[in-house]
Formats: structure tokens, sequence, C-alpha cells
């Protein structure tokens, strides 16, 4: 029950005011600019854009910022905010193998046409803390070759031909949104994306990493992996045709699964896929995994009852920001609740002891 | 006749996209510095509002949407009622307003003199910065090489 309280107001402003005082911290420190939070804390920027749904690095940044590096904090902001924009349009799907690719891996294929492009990436350090970032210094500029400007085609694109990979015809289908209809069950692929590439990268990569642990285990590979800058595509009516209305950085997984094939379908490869935006590669393989866990059904594969299967267990609990509400509203104040309750046991109690005195009595 | 509106379609195509990836601060450097700043009215005043992007499944399959951008928009017309828009992207009605002017002088005599001042030069700035990255990421391009195997 909610019960409307006044009082506090001098205490929540007042604790406001030190929360700006915080966050600020020590004046004898440089203040943080928001341009510094976007260019150096880029990948903390990008999970903002992801979970809070709003490619925007600069607002991304002011979030980081607002929220003292508090991430599902920033994503908080970044969705209130979202929620004031009028909606212009849906753009055209954005055209991943034209990508710019900063980085393009595969772990199947060795000689991938295009390469396999390493790009800015922490893979091979040896993760031990380097001290000399401690210390205000230069960066040289990294080494540069002559750039490649053949296109850089899918990867699956290769195994299509043999008929040994599940295809994925295009359509025109207009898919659902979750920020506009409230999610239903059975939900179809699109919406599963939509839930899981907004998702928090905690959830989604617990529950990938369950699958790779033995639960509904579906044997995958990265198939590729690639990071990059796409344009951005959108009609435009008062124009009548299409034109590019920006160019944002995706980071795109698809997965090669093992497949023994079903009632309908014979022994072929099958794909999970992950698309997130920014530099957001752990985020992405996740989503491949948990996207391919959650298609048993269309598979013909069986229900194993593992968590990842169940679309209404991980799509309902994918979003920090449901989440977060839900669980933290527990914080505030409910003394009219709880006064109830109270009353509640108190009465069980005192029925129980009258119950049991009159026999000791009478014994 | 068709043609020539397909050849014209496909130029405003070219400018209008690479306004609305043009970083803010490179689109104003050039456009302060043209001259013949024209006057004109709104047709539809900046708007900032949010598109959502769309993906496909596996790359190539169904659409699904991805997340949203953010947008500006306006329209405005020169007083030779000549009709400009801006769709940019991010939230600078500046930056709109720049975009919907220069598509509007795109299409008049001042054509000539905003493609050698403004868009000339904004699309060879940002090809210069996509070639150095594509550089960068040339050099991380992994050569394999096969050891010998010593079993003769």
């Amino acid at each position: 029950m909610y019960v409307a309280v006044k009082g506090g107001e001098k205490a929540i402003e007042n604790a406001h005011a030190w929360l700006a005082e915080e966050r600020r911290g020590s004046t004898n420190i440089a203040e943080l600019s928001i341009a510094q939070i976007r260019e150096q804390l880029s990948l903390a920027v990008n999970r903002v854009m992801a979970e809070g749904s709003l490619f925007d690095p600069d607002l991304a940044a002011l979030a980081i910022k607002q929220a003292r590096g508090d991430l599902i904090e920033a994503i908080f902001l970044i969705r209130a905010y979202r929620t004031t924009l009028p909606r212009i349009g849906y753009s055209n799907p954005v055209e991943t193998g034209q990508m710019a690719c900063d980085r393009r891996i595969s772990a199947t294929f060795k000689d991938a046409p295009g390469g396999q492009v390493l790009g800015p990436t922490f893979d091979y350090t040896h993760r031990l803390l380097d001290f000399k970032l401690a210390a205000e210094g230069e960066v040289s500029s990294a080494p540069e070759s002559r750039p490649r400007t053949e296109p850089t085609p899918h990867i699956t694109e290769f195994l299509k031909g043999e008929d040994i990979i599940q295809d994925e015809p295009s359509s025109d289908t207009i898919p659902g949104d979750l920020t506009r209809e409230p999610m239903e069950f059975p939900a179809d692929r699109p919406l599963r994306l939509q839930s899981l590439t907004r998702g928090d990268e905690g959830f989604v990569l617990g529950m990938a990493y369950s699958t790779q642990r033995g639960y509904a285990r579906n044997h995958a590979f990265v198939g590729e992996l690639r990071i990059g800058k796409v344009a951005v595509e959108m009609d435009v009516p008062e124009l009548g045709f299409a034109i590019e209305i920006g160019e944002i950085e995706l980071t795109e997984c698809e997965t090669v699964n093992q497949f023994k094939g079903s009632k309908t379908e014979p022994p072929q490869f099958t794909r999970g896929y992950g698309l997130v935006f920014g530099q957001s590669e752990r985020k992405s393989i996740a989503m491949a995994l948990v996207d391919r866990a959650l298609r048993w059904e269309e598979l013909g594969e069986d229900n194993l009852g593992a968590p990842a299967q169940d679309e209404e267990f991980v799509l309902s609990h994918a979003d920090n920001i449901q989440a977060t509400g839900f669980l933290e509203h527990i914080k505030l104040p409910h003394y009219v609740d709880f006064q109830s309750e109270l009353e509640l046991v108190r009465n069980l109690r005192r029925e129980a002891e009258e119950r049991i005195m009159p026999r000791e009595a009478a014994e | 006749m068709a043609d020539q509106q397909n050849i014209a379609q496909a130029a405003r195509k070219e400018w209008m996209g690479l306004l609305a990836r043009a970083p803010e601060e490179a689109l104003m450097a050039l456009w302060s510095k043209f001259e013949a700043q024209p006057s004109f009215d709104w047709i539809r005043s900046p708007e900032v509002g949010g598109v959502m992007v769309r993906g496909r499944t596996g790359g190539t399959g169904a659409p699904f949407n991805l997340g949203e951008m953010t947008v500006t928009r306006c329209s405005l017309a020169l007083k030779d009622g000549t009709v400009g828009h801006g769709y940019v992207q991010g939230r600078s009605r500046r930056k709109a307003e720049a975009a919907a002017l220069i598509d509007a002088l795109m299409q008049t005599e001042a054509a000539g003199d905003i493609r050698a001042q403004v868009i000339g030069p904004l699309s060879q700035q940002m090809q210069a910065a996509k070639t150095a990255r594509a550089a960068k990421a040339a050099a991380t391009k992994v050569e394999f090489f096969t050891m010998v195997r010593g079993e003769d």
C-alpha cells in the first residue's frame, strides 16, 4: 500500500547538495569534462549507449559524469531522456556487410577473405597493470599500413554456398518494438534480439556462460566478430527517397553452432547473432550465444529445461533498469505496509500463545 | 529526363549524407567562412528527435529494432523559394540549420561555390579520417606463417 507522506523536504534537499559535492570530489583535482569521458572512457560510454538504447556519445558521457560512474544509474538517465524524444522514424536495416571494420576476426577460418584484423584489442595483452599510465605522457601514434579498399564479406556467406549453414533469408517484415508495445510471450526472434541488445551485459554474459557450462550447450564458435562504423539510412517523406542520417559504431558477432539436424532440417550449422552499439565485444558474443539457445523450438531441439532456453525467464530479467527499479524501490518508505505486517505478526503470536497456554494450564 | 532526375537525386543524397555524418566543428568551421550567407524563412524550425535504428537477424535476415540514435531535423526556404532540408546526427540545432541552408544553396547557382568551399573540403577531411583509421586497422592484420615441421 502506498500512502502519501509529507516531510523530509529539507533532508532531501541537503542530501542532493551533498551528492553534488561528493560527485565533484576534491576541488584540488581538475574536474572531468564530458569530452574527456567520451574520449578516454569510451567503452563505458559504449555500454551506456547500448543498454540505454540511444546512440549519442556526448549524452552517455554526461550521464556517466552525473551518475558518478555508476553505469546502471547512467543508463537509467539515458532511458529517461530517450522517452522525451519525439520518434522521427525508423531507419532502413543497417548493412553490416558494408562496415568500415576497425576489427574483424574469425575463430573458424584462418584465411577468410579480408583477413584477421585485430584492431585496438585487449586480447593478447598480459593483463598486468601498466604503471606508466599513472604518469602523464605522450602516446606514440599507432603504425599504419596500406588501407584495404576491397569489401569485407561476412564469413557465413562462404558457408552458404555449400548449403551447410542455415540461411538467414532477407525479409521486409516490420519488427515489433518493445519501446512501443509491452513484450508478450512467446516473443519472435526480432523482439528477442531487441531485448538482448539493450539487456544488462552482466546478465546476458551469465546466461551465455551457463550454456557453455552445459545448461543447453550449443557448441558455439565465433564465426565472425567485427567492429566498425556503418552508415544509417532512412526514408525521408519530404524528399521521397532515403538519405544517410548518420554513422554509428557497432559490434557484430555471428556464431556458428553444431546442429545434428532434426525431423525437418538436415544436419547443418546453425547461427546465433549479436549486434550491439559501440565497441561491445563481450556483450555481442554473449548475445549471440543466448540468441542461439533461445532458438531451440524453431530448430526442433529438445527443451532441456535450461534457464537460457526459457525466453520468459531470460527476457523478463535482462533489463537492468526494470530490475533496478523494482529492486531498489524496497528501500523507500514502506512504513504503513510494515505497520500492518507488524500488527499481523503480533496477532498471530497472541493467538498461538493463547492456544498453548490453556493446554499447559490443564496439565 | 528520368535519368537526369536520378543523377540529381543521387547527388543530393550524397551531399545530405555527408552533412548528416559530418563532425559539427568541421562543418561549422567551413560554413562560417562562406561569405554569401543567405536569408531564409523557417518551414520547420530545428527539432531534436530519435530515430530507431534497425539491424537484420544474422546480418541478412528479418529486420529488428536495435536502438535509437539522436537526429536533428529542420526545413527552410530561401527568398527565391528554394527549399532545403537538414537531417543531421546528434542534437545540434545550428548544425541542422547549416545543413538545410547548404542543401538549399546546392540547388541554386551558388552550388559551385558551396561545393568548392564547403562540401569538397569537408568530404576530403572526412575521407582522410576514414583512411587513417583503415590504415591503422590494416597494420593489425595478421600475417600467418607456417612453421616448418621437423618430420623429414
